[in-house]
């Protein structure tokens, strides 16, 4: 990790208060996995257990009667399912972008939210991974998506995007839980340092007997580098491959070049929108606004702001090819998609995705806790939204109009829909019990640049106050 | 276990000199480096900018493991990739060739990103002898908020005096003989 005075986007304010010890930072860090859990947090726990409890009946009644009991008709043949494996996914890429490609760029602030954007790519990823399998319809079949010697001797199409897929997610999942491990490894030594009984036997393992010797960081280092740089091109390519899973098809609205770099950027605008809605409420519940600073979410908004504009750039463009290529069944979707029956779902799309987070112009109202907490959701509920426009509203018109129809949700769509938010939470809820939920290592060699500018701008003070 | 044959045995006798302030630490080191002192290492609670340079500790190896797993990695996918849609029962998809390379990149690529990921993780856990759950932890707030130098018995030209001489002027908290 560079100095930071080299570092060209130091903020002008500290991200951490330089009057903090290093002792401060793990009393703060560890005191929530220390105490008994409050109420609120028994009820929320509670709460998304049962929305799980539900998500999974659902699922094993899906199993048994068929995916017919959803909305699913025939052209529309893709729905609520796809829609929120996209969704889940993109949701993901946010807690990799940070962790990651925000490493390779040096940007420190990153530190104090890299650890539950990372929990939240891999919840987002398993929350995601459900989905593919249960709209399989026979899921006990899912491996066969596996390409293992088998008696039938037959192997996967590997010229397939929907293969593709299956080792892209594998794939993320996967190295994201490496990273995610190597960066706890630190920290799970010092919980193991300051706790006692069963707590320091079961930390004790987690951290593998970590040491903190320098010959140990040496290799750390390199290593969480390494990982870094192979997760950047990784996380690129799972939404690229995703949006291949449309683009390679030749249906209107979705065979187009521009859905790999549009689906990335708009992973990234969603995905650090869950990541804002997570940190307003982590912070406040779990103390943390002095290491979660307004300096922090202020970045994230700014990133809300780009990608969001990104996004609308990608519409735009999308619109615009449509009616200039000349093609009519392309023309046609396009204007299908904003005059058609599903123009509500369009323009939910364009207002949550485009037009709000403008406000962001704004230096106060992006350094507004409850204007950032409103927007986060609304450019969530956007980027579903988004999805399920160009799933659905391409799917429900097709080439001949007999087939044409309309999609309407049942009652166990909604409940996948809302177990699938009760699975992720559940998770997360657990995450911010039993793990650190901010990078206690990283966070001090932020605190030791802080405390040594801190002294250079006191040049009264004799030397750098170390506080032990 | 296995690995332990290839672990090195603790020293007998070392000297650990304990700090609150990396920038000591760093001084430390290298008056030790300056005076000869071999096998130093050090002890702290996040990897402090220039302290292996200070220690003299050679570059880690690790990088080298993934990008050799990657490549790895990437083959074999492709490898499969090719025997699978082309020598073991090829079937024509859609008039495609049987070697269909641009649509076997998403899968090479991430059996490259698969194959090289892993391994650095493993490469990180061997090369820094874990999990060691049994050798003791010298200080426990080494994870905490203390900064550890640490000069393990090394040889004949080990002279415990002297070593306590030099790293009692660096402003340590404390400088103490450990023996096992």
């Amino acid at each position: 990790m560079s100095d930071v005075a080299l570092s060209p986007a130091v903020p002008a304010e500290p991200l951490i208060d330089p009057r903090k010890s290093f002792a401060d930072v793990n009393q703060d860090v560890s005191a929530p996995l220390e105490r008994k859990p409050g109420m609120l947090w028994k009820v929320c726990f509670g709460i998304t257990a049962l929305l799980t409890l539900q998500f999974f009946m659902e699922i094993g009644y899906q199993m048994y009667k068929g995916i017919g009991i959803w909305g699913l008709n025939h052209p529309v043949g893709w729905a609520v399912d796809i829609t929120s494996f996209v969704f889940w996914i993109g949701i993901g890429h946010a807690g990799t972008l940070i962790s990651a490609i925000l490493h390779l760029f040096r940007q420190r602030w990153r530190t104090a939210i890299n650890r539950s954007a990372e929990a939240m790519t891999i919840f987002a990823v398993m929350t995601a991974g459900l989905f593919p399998l249960i709209h399989l319809g026979r899921t006990w079949f899912a491996y066969w998506l596996v390409p293992y010697p088998n008696w039938r001797f037959l192997w996967v199409n590997f010229r397939s995007p929907l293969i593709w897929d299956v080792f892209a997610v594998t794939t993320y999942l996967t190295i994201s839980i490496c990273f995610w491990y190597t960066g706890l490894i630190p920290d799970f030594a010092s919980l193991r340092d300051r706790s006692t009984g069963w707590r320091r036997a079961i930390y004790g393992v987690l951290s593998l007997g970590w040491r903190g010797s320098e010959r140990h960081w040496q290799h750390y280092e390199r290593a969480y580098m390494m990982l870094a740089g192979l997760s950047t091109p990784l996380v690129l390519s799972v939404h690229s491959v995703v949006s291949f899973d449309f683009a390679t098809s030749l249906l209107p609205g979705w065979h187009t070049t521009i859905f790999p770099p549009y689906f990335v950027a708009g992973a990234i605008f969603s995905g650090f929108a869950m990541v804002v809605t997570l940190l307003v409420i982590l912070r406040k519940v779990f103390h943390m606004e002095e290491y979660v600073t307004l300096q922090h979410l202020e970045n994230m908004n700014k990133i809300i702001l780009v990608t969001g504009m990104m996004v609308g750039y990608a519409y735009a463009t999308e619109f615009f090819v449509a009616l200039y290529s000349g093609n009519p069944f392309e023309r046609f979707t396009f204007l299908n998609r904003a005059r058609g029956p599903f123009a509500w779902s369009y323009w939910i799309m364009v207002t949550c995705n485009v037009v709000v987070p403008q406000i962001f112009w704004f230096k106060k109202l992006r350094r507004s806790l409850p204007v950032m907490f409103v927007v986060s959701i609304l450019v969530n509920v956007g980027m579903w939204f988004e999805r399920f426009t160009i799933i659905v509203t391409s799917l429900h018109r097709d080439f001949l109009p007999p087939n044409w129809s309309y999609y309407k949700p049942t009652i166990f769509d909604y409940s996948v829909i809302v177990g699938s938010f009760g699975f992720f939470f559940m998770w997360f809820l657990l995450f911010c019990r039993f793990f650190p939920a901010i990078s206690m290592a990283e966070v001090k060699s932020v605190l030791w640049s802080a405390k040594k500018s801190a002294a250079r701008e006191a040049p009264r003070a004799q030397e750098p106050a170390h506080v032990s | 276990m296995f690995l332990d044959r290839f672990r090195k045995q603790p020293p007998a006798r070392a000297v650990l000199a304990l700090y609150d302030d990396p920038d000591r630490l760093l001084n430390a080191a290298a008056l030790a480096k300056e005076h000869g002192l071999e096998g130093i290492d050090a002890f702290t609670p996040y990897p402090v900018h220039g302290l292996s340079e200070a220690l003299g500790i050679k570059k880690s190896w690790v990088p080298y493991v993934t990008l050799v797993m990657g490549l790895s990695g990437a083959a074999l996918g492709l490898t499969f990739e090719i025997w699978t849609s082309a020598f073991d029962w090829p079937i024509n998809v859609g008039g495609k060739p049987y070697v269909s390379l641009p649509a076997f990149i998403p899968v090479m690529f991430e059996c490259g990103v698969l194959l090289g990921g892993t391994m650095t993780l493993a490469a990180l856990i061997l090369a820094c002898g874990l999990p060691n759950l049994k050798s003791p932890i010298l200080d426990r707030n080494f994870t905490n908020d203390r900064f550890g130098l640490y000069v393990p018995e090394y040889g004949p030209g080990w002279n415990e005096e002297r070593i306590l001489r030099i790293l009692n002027r660096t402003g340590a908290v404390d400088v103490k003989v450990i023996r096992v």
